[in-house]
């Protein structure tokens, strides 16, 4: 309805449209906008291309590490049981006392079975392993402990009664050493969590760029069109239509940005892919890098698509409301 | 329709534009607004279409006392103005057709509805042929019947014009003045600013003059006080 005068009414209002038909309408004139501002992008393919660029190369990296986290996280998931524990033996124990301890171990409840490597095997397995090769082979005598590996039962793998079956072992007269190998693997923990808040850190900072390099750009082209804003004011366009082009160029430059850096973080996997098989080959284990899958994308290209809306929200807000026809 | 109550704008930095303005101007009325420049025509206009504020008195439109118009409505307000420019305000990247649409789309009509009326408007500002046209590729006459149509287009009860007649020769001048006289007949009320006053002696419209920023006189063309006091404006 026309604020001034009775009676007479604006727009769709005049000619008698149902509600429904309004909204439909309403629908198709933001789709109508949304690609209006498609074809804007594409007709400064180089400009875009830089902001999309800009954006997409800063999700990748968070989005990377990201990635990188949470397949550590994955292999070593499997691994917060106990598995062995790693008894050195003094160096001057008899092959006799190292079997008689060995039976001993075996009938003790806590543990599943125990396996002897002597001394001569280990430095066998080093000289292949260590790179080492013939240099050991100057050695006088072998420098390796005997070592007994010894696997708990299932009931004492947690780590607190692996931690109080390890107190017990090392009381045994012919240890030296014990280690249990669910220490490293705390450290490990420890150093993802540290990882995992770096990585935290980095992508906010990231994303507070995107928006301000977003919201820059939104503004130059704001003030490239003011010419056009001043007119649309002067016919009574309200502000909120004014801002709707660019809030989906906003959204745009979003998606495209979370496209090119699925694709990207995808490339670096593949190029990536060699070097990690190698290591994960050292391990003997089979491994698949998870790349980003359904959710994950989805919630990358989501949060890509509002770093972009945000970015233009910033600029359109301050920067439409300045413009006014004098 | 509009009426100025002792209004009076003062801009910032104390240059005072209009002093103590008082007029009525009724529902369906023609009148033209003159005085040298700086004499407070285009402020006058401003005043109507909201982009100054009055620094005292009141604006009236059809009893709404535009004070109380908050900045949000103001666009709703001024889709009841059509506005005519000397500069024409076209979108120079876009069509004719485009041009003359752009309010009917800001108000969300249909797009059928939107050709049907802008066609009609067209015609009737003699522009049919040129409706794929760019406005540069028109000339300077036809350019101001672009913005005559934009500003008639979603029918406003209102008419403001600041200069329409700025660029032209005299046998065009008097073109564009006929089509707004034929929006009068049809019940718009209209307001021309302008200083050609040779264009507002061939006219029997009431003329109201401002010098200073006062309004000296208000009444029909032949009271009008004509060369003997131009000097004196």
């Amino acid at each position: 309805m026309s604020l001034l005068f009775k009676g007479r009414s604006q727009g769709a209002e005049r000619t008698g449209i149902s509600l429904p038909q309004r909204l439909v309408m309403f629908f198709i004139s933001h789709v109508r906008q949304a690609l209006a501002s498609l074809g804007e992008l594409w007709r400064n393919p180089a400009a875009s291309m830089m902001t999309i660029a800009v954006l997409g190369l800063s999700i990748t990296l968070p989005s990377t590490l990201y990635i990188l986290l949470k397949n550590t996280e994955r292999v070593s998931a499997g691994w917060d049981q106990a598995s062995e524990i790693t008894l050195f033996l003094h160096r001057d124990t008899q092959a006799g006392d190292i079997q008689q301890l060995q039976t001993r171990l075996k009938l003790w409840p806590e543990v599943e079975s125990v396996v002897h490597i002597d001394k001569a095997q280990a430095m066998e397995e080093f000289q292949q392993l260590s790179g080492f090769g013939e240099a050991l082979s100057y050695l006088d005598n072998n420098p390796l402990p005997d070592v007994l590996l010894v696997t708990p039962t299932s009931k004492h793998t947690s780590p607190t009664a692996a931690g109080l079956l390890l107190d017990k072992l090392r009381k045994e007269r012919e240890v030296e050493v014990g280690q249990l190998d669910i220490q490293w693997l705390e450290r490990l923990h420890g150093l993802v969590g540290i990882a995992k808040e770096l990585v935290s850190v980095v992508a906010l900072l990231l994303f507070l760029a995107v928006v301000l390099i977003i919201g820059n750009t939104i503004r130059l082209n704001i003030l490239n069109k003011r010419d056009e804003i001043l007119v649309m004011k002067l016919v009574g366009a309200t502000d909120a239509f004014i801002q709707r082009p660019f809030l989906y160029t906003g959204f745009w430059y979003g998606l495209l940005g979370g496209l090119l850096a699925w694709v990207t973080v995808a490339l670096l996997l593949w190029w990536m892919g060699d070097s990690i098989s190698k290591v994960t080959q050292l391990y003997q284990t089979q491994f698949k890098v998870d790349g980003l899958h359904g959710q994950a994308l989805l919630l990358m290209l989501g949060l890509s698509i509002l770093l972009g809306l945000a970015g233009s929200l910033l600029s359109v807000h301050k920067h439409i409301r300045a413009i006014e026809p004098k | 329709m509009i009426r100025f109550e002792q209004v009076s704008k003062t801009y910032p930095g104390g240059q005072q534009a209009l002093r103590q303005v008082n007029f009525h101007i009724a529902p369906g009325e023609m009148a033209f607004l003159t005085g040298h420049s700086g004499a407070g025509k285009s402020t006058l206009l401003k005043l109507i279409s909201i982009m100054e504020r009055p620094t005292v008195g009141r604006v009236m439109i059809n009893g709404h006392d535009l004070n109380r118009i908050r900045r949000q409505q103001i666009p709703f307000i001024r889709r009841d103005i059509g506005m005519i420019f000397q500069s024409h305000q076209l979108l120079m990247d876009k069509s004719v057709f485009d041009n003359v649409a752009l309010p009917l789309i800001i108000e969300g009509y249909s797009h059928k509805e939107v050709s049907k009326r802008v066609s009609a408007v067209l015609d009737r500002v003699g522009l049919s042929d040129k409706s794929r046209c760019l406005p540069i590729a028109l000339s300077g006459g036809e350019q101001q019947r672009v913005g005559i149509a934009r500003a008639v287009v979603n029918k406003p009860p209102l008419l403001l014009a600041d200069e329409p007649t700025g660029n032209l020769d005299p046998k065009l001048s008097l073109e564009i003045i006929r089509l707004f006289e034929d929006f009068n007949q049809a019940g718009v009320a209209v307001l021309i600013a302008t200083h050609d006053l040779g264009l507002i002696a061939r006219m029997k419209y009431r003329t109201l003059t401002l010098k200073k920023g006062q309004m000296i006189t208000d009444g029909l063309t032949e009271d009008w006080p004509g060369d003997d006091d131009e000097s004196a404006i």
